[in-house]
Formats: C-alpha cells, structure tokens, sequence
C-alpha cells in the first residue's frame, strides 16, 4: 500500500469538486430543498399535511441527499472515465494495487456525500422551521449511521459505475435509482406500509429504506421506526456487499 | 538500466479487447471468418521478447498483428491468458506496484484526464509517483517547455487538438523519469514536425541510459529510431534483428510487384531464369512478386518477357530494400493492409 500515492489521487478527486464546487452543490441540494419546501412548508402550510410531517421528512431528505451524492460521487465520474477515453488510466498506472484505486474512489465519495448529509441539516432545517423537532441524542450512533450510510452509498456508486455502460445511465435512473427513492421510506416511515404487507417485505432488499429509518432512529426517535440493531447490520451487510462486487467489477474493467 | 523479457505470451479475449486497453483491431476479420467459438479473439500466440537494458526497441507490424496487447501485458493492462513478462526482475502480474514505478506508458490514444489543465496533469501524474511538491512542479514546467505546450498550460485539456494531447501524454510519461519508456504507435496523428520533435526527444531520453519501447507500422519510423526490432504478425514474432540486419534478409532487396492481363502457363519459370532474380512468387490472381539484385535495369526485359509468353503486363511498382518489403516477404502481406 503507498499512501503517498493513495492521498495524491484523494487531492486530485478533492480538486476536482472544489473546481466543479457550484455545479456540485446545486445538483446535490436542489433538488432535496425544493422537495422539503413543497412537501415541508406548502403542504404543512395549507393544511393537507400534519405539522408533525415536518420532523418526519428530515431524517428522511438527509439519507436521499447522501445516498444520492455518494452514488453520483463515484459511479458518474466511473462511468466517464472508462469510456473510450480511458481516463482513469494515468491512476490504474500509478505505483500501487489497482484494488486500492477503487477504495480510493469509495472514499472520496464517502467524504462527499458526508459533507452532503452534514450540510442538509442546517439547510432543511431554515427552510422547514418553525416547527421541526429533531435533536442528536446519541452523537456516537448517530455517526456510525451517517459513515455506513456515506459507505453504501459509495460503495453502490463503485458497483453501479463499473457495471453501467454510458449508453445507459438513462435505464440506470428509470430501473435502479428511481424505484430505489420511492421504495426507500425517505418521505414516509417503513411503519406507514404496514397495510402493504407484501410491499412492506419487499422493500427490505432496498438499502435506502435502512438509511431513512436509520436516521429516522436517531434524529426523530419519537416516530416509529425499525430497530437500530436491525438498521446498523442491515447497513453493514450492503456495505460489505457492494464493495466486495464494486471491487471486483472495477477489477475487471482496469485490466482487460 | 532496465530490460524486459516476455515468454510464451499468449492472449485470447473473450469479446472484442477494450479499445483503452489493446488500442487496435486486434484481428477482428479473422474471427469473423472462422465460426468457431463466436468472440474468442486470439491476440498473442506464444511471444517471447527480450529488450536489452538501454536499447530502443521497435515492435512492428500491421494493425491487429498483437502490438498494443503486448505493450498492454508489458504495462500491466491486459492480463495474459498464459505466459509471463518481466520488468527488470520483477514479474509484471506479480509485483504490479513496483512494475508501475519502472515505467512510462505513451498510449495508442490520448487517456489524459480530461478534468484538470494541462500543468496539472503532469503535478498529479507527479504525485502520483511521490515525487516531492518543488521537484514535480519544476519538471512540469521543464517538460511543458520542451513539448512546446507552454502557453497551453494552465488550459483544461478537453479543448486541445491530437497532436498537443499526444505531446502531454508523452510528457507525462516522462514525468516520473521511468527506466522504461513504452510509447504505442507514437507518431499517429502528429505532423512531420513534430514527429521529428519527438523522434529528437525519444534518442535524447534513450542517451540518458534508458530502455525504449516503441509499437509502430510506420516503416520510416522504425528504421530511424529502433536498434532492434521484432516483426510480428498475428501474435507471433516473425523477424527479429537490427533493421540493416533484417533489410539483409530479404532476397536481393529490391521487389517489383507486377500484375498482368492474364497469367500464361511458364511465365514464373521464365521469370525466374532472369538473370538478377532471387524468388519469384505469383500473388493472387494475375500478380507477380520478384525479389531481385536490381531493380529498374529488369524492367524491359521482364516487358519483352511478357510480350513474348503473351502476358499482358498491366502494372509495375518496385521498391528499394525495406522493412516493408520485409514484411510482405515474410507474411505475403503488405503492412498498409
């Protein structure tokens, strides 16, 4: 392992967003902002939605915003990148294992999407207030969940990204990304599909859903939410998961 | 100094190579042809190289011959079907990392990073290798200087033409000062000028003690730069030597490709019994290959030849002793095909 080497392409990724910063943050919090002031303030405002629907959402909104920078963090780039431009080859030709590249890529997607989780807080919380209540009471726990989550997310945006051709990154959002956020429990709690018992089992194979619930868990423990046992090894098991197949599918794709 | 040593490499993709990785069409036609086992395209057949340490070395030969996919075993790109390769002492599959630390890769296409600028391509590629902060940022300039991209520097690199991203890469192969520099098919695309640039600069790097590898089918090329070259074709070596060692092969030297109306039964041996001539083979239908001690002086007698026997002489190229004609002797076919 030469972490001279590990930390040059950690800066070159770290120089990269901060040229494409604005860019970055309108992708990333746009879209969650817009959603937080509909469904937040307009709904609640007129009435349609409870109060309460405020302190729901949040948890929720943060896991989107991270899962979603994470998976773009790493997998866009990829995709790019191993297209007939071969991009990525100056790295793949860099002294150390080619295995520590694609770590590489899944941490500096983890420190993004981190940053993205960290900065919808504030954000979400200005455009919702008043009456959002949420607090922190277990800081540890709480950390753990947002570096697992920051870690699924990276590591299904190495296995996504080296699995999807550029040609379909389109089906890539109509088949995974987009079935995956309404199925993920971010807008409503995984209690709320107990009249969908079939639809309530199905949804556990979705990793998002352990996100929402799990930030559910320690942000708004007052809601109902799945438990932080189930939720942490749940998280842990995809993390595993995806970074074991992202790692071998970026194997496969560096050396032919 | 560092050598490198290939033995028994045999390489088989399973669908077409990716394009980053084997550069050409590695004999796609082929398997075309053949029905057997649909997307089993063979590459290298059993190649077996040593480069001398200090040596400038040519691969050579027609597109799809095996060139790119050997460069791309060699740097760590492609992995072999079987068969090894050797940086120095170190087996490339076995100890990737300190292989990379050895080399410089000129692709046969430009794989710049087309997120950062000119200069900071070649600070990264120097990060990358762990060369300190003041000394990467010095030869970044050194080397923007000497590939005349200096103005272009501090400029994303997505806007520039071929010829200025061939430059970068070759630079940025040099960033890190490797022993062994691979450049695959160099000169593609650069204009004559700027071949003679870089020709100047791969005998410059060669002078400072390091090991050159070099792909190409450009004859021209291979004869002005490489010590030694390797011919090969369809994954196998067929010629190996100097390029005066390899010219000296070829019977007589001098070919005349002549192609006639029709083809009259005797005319070869006849052919033949001129004096002057080596080898005579007929080539497809109605042509003729003679390889001979002379070239123009054969002309009217092969005329006189023809008009006697009845066959109609409808064509005549000849060409002084080359590593084209080497190549044709060798495969029947010509490196342009």
């Amino acid at each position: 392992m030469n972490w001279k080497t590990f930390l040059a392409m950690l800066s070159r990724d770290a120089h990269v967003a901060r040229r494409n910063a604005i860019q970055l943050g309108l992708q990333t919090f746009l879209q969650p902002l817009l959603f937080v002031f509909i469904f937040g303030r307009i709904m609640v405002g007129s009435g349609y939605m409870p109060e309460s629907y405020k302190s729901l959402l949040l948890p929720g909104i943060i896991a989107i915003s991270m899962v979603f920078t994470g998976i773009w963090a790493v997998a866009m780039p990829l995709i790019a990148e191993f297209q007939w431009t071969r991009e990525i080859e100056d790295r793949l030709l860099a002294p150390i294992d080619v295995a520590w590249i694609a770590i590489e890529k899944v941490v500096a997607g983890m420190l993004q999407a981190l940053v993205a989780g960290l900065m919808v807080i504030p954000m979400a919380w200005i455009v919702l207030r008043p009456g959002v209540q949420i607090s922190i009471h277990d800081p540890l726990t709480f950390s753990v969940i947002l570096v697992l989550i920051a870690a699924f997310s990276a590591c299904g945006g190495l296995a996504l990204g080296c699995t999807i051709n550029q040609q379909h990154i389109g089906l890539m959002f109509g088949m995974v990304i987009t079935p995956m956020i309404f199925f993920g429990c971010a807008y409503y709690p995984w209690s709320a599909l107990k009249t969908f018992p079939i639809l309530q089992k199905l949804v556990l194979i979705n990793p998002l859903v352990y996100a929402s619930e799990g930030m559910r868990a320690t942000l708004v423990p007052q809601f109902p939410h799945l438990p932080l046992a189930a939720v942490l090894g749940a998280l842990l098991f995809f993390d595993v998961l995806l970074l074991v197949v992202g790692l071998r599918q970026f194997e496969s794709k560096a050396v032919s | 100094m560092v050598g490198v040593r290939t033995q028994d490499l045999c390489k088989t993709y399973n669908s077409s190579p990716p394009l980053g990785a084997a550069g050409g069409f590695v004999a796609r036609a082929d398997a075309k042809g053949s029905k057997q086992q649909k997307n089993q395209i063979p590459a290298l057949d059993g190649l077996s190289l040593e480069v001398m340490p200090g040596e400038i070395f040519g691969l050579l030969g027609p597109n799809g011959a095996g060139k790119s996919t050997t460069v791309g075993v060699l740097t760590t790109r492609v992995r072999p079907t079987s068969g090894q390769a050797w940086i120095g002492d170190h087996d490339v599959w076995k100890e990737q990392a300190q292989v990379k630390l050895l080399i410089g890769v000129v692709p046969q296409r430009p794989n710049l990073d087309f997120s950062l600028t000119a200069r900071e391509i070649l600070v990264f590629h120097g990060a990358y290798f762990g060369i300190a902060s003041k000394l990467r940022n010095d030869r970044a300039d050194a080397l923007l200087e000497k590939f005349k991209l200096t103005e272009r520097g501090n400029q994303m690199v997505r806007g520039f033409s071929g010829g200025m991203m061939q430059r970068l890469s070759i630079a940025r192969a040099m960033m890190h000062d490797p022993q062994v520099l691979f450049l695959d098919e160099p000169s593609a695309g650069l204009d004559p000028q700027t071949r003679i640039l870089l020709w100047d600069i791969i005998r410059e790097y060669h002078a400072a003690g390091k090991t050159v590898v070099l792909t190409t089918h450009n004859m021209e090329e291979a004869d002005a730069l490489c010590q030694r070259l390797a011919i090969i074709d369809h994954g196998h070596k067929i010629a190996l030597g100097t390029p005066t060692e390899l010219k000296a092969t070829i019977p007589g030297g001098f070919l005349l490709r002549l192609r006639f109306g029709n083809q009259t039964e005797g005319l070869l041996g006849r052919l033949r019994s001129l004096t002057g001539v080596r080898e005579v083979r007929s080539t497809e239908s109605t042509g003729v290959d003679i390889y001979a001690d002379r070239g123009g002086s054969l002309i009217s007698e092969i005329a006189n030849l023809a008009a006697s026997s009845g066959a109609d002489l409808s064509d005549v190229h000849i060409s002084e002793p080359s590593l084209e004609n080497l190549f044709l002797h060798h495969t029947g076919r010509s490196l342009r095909d």
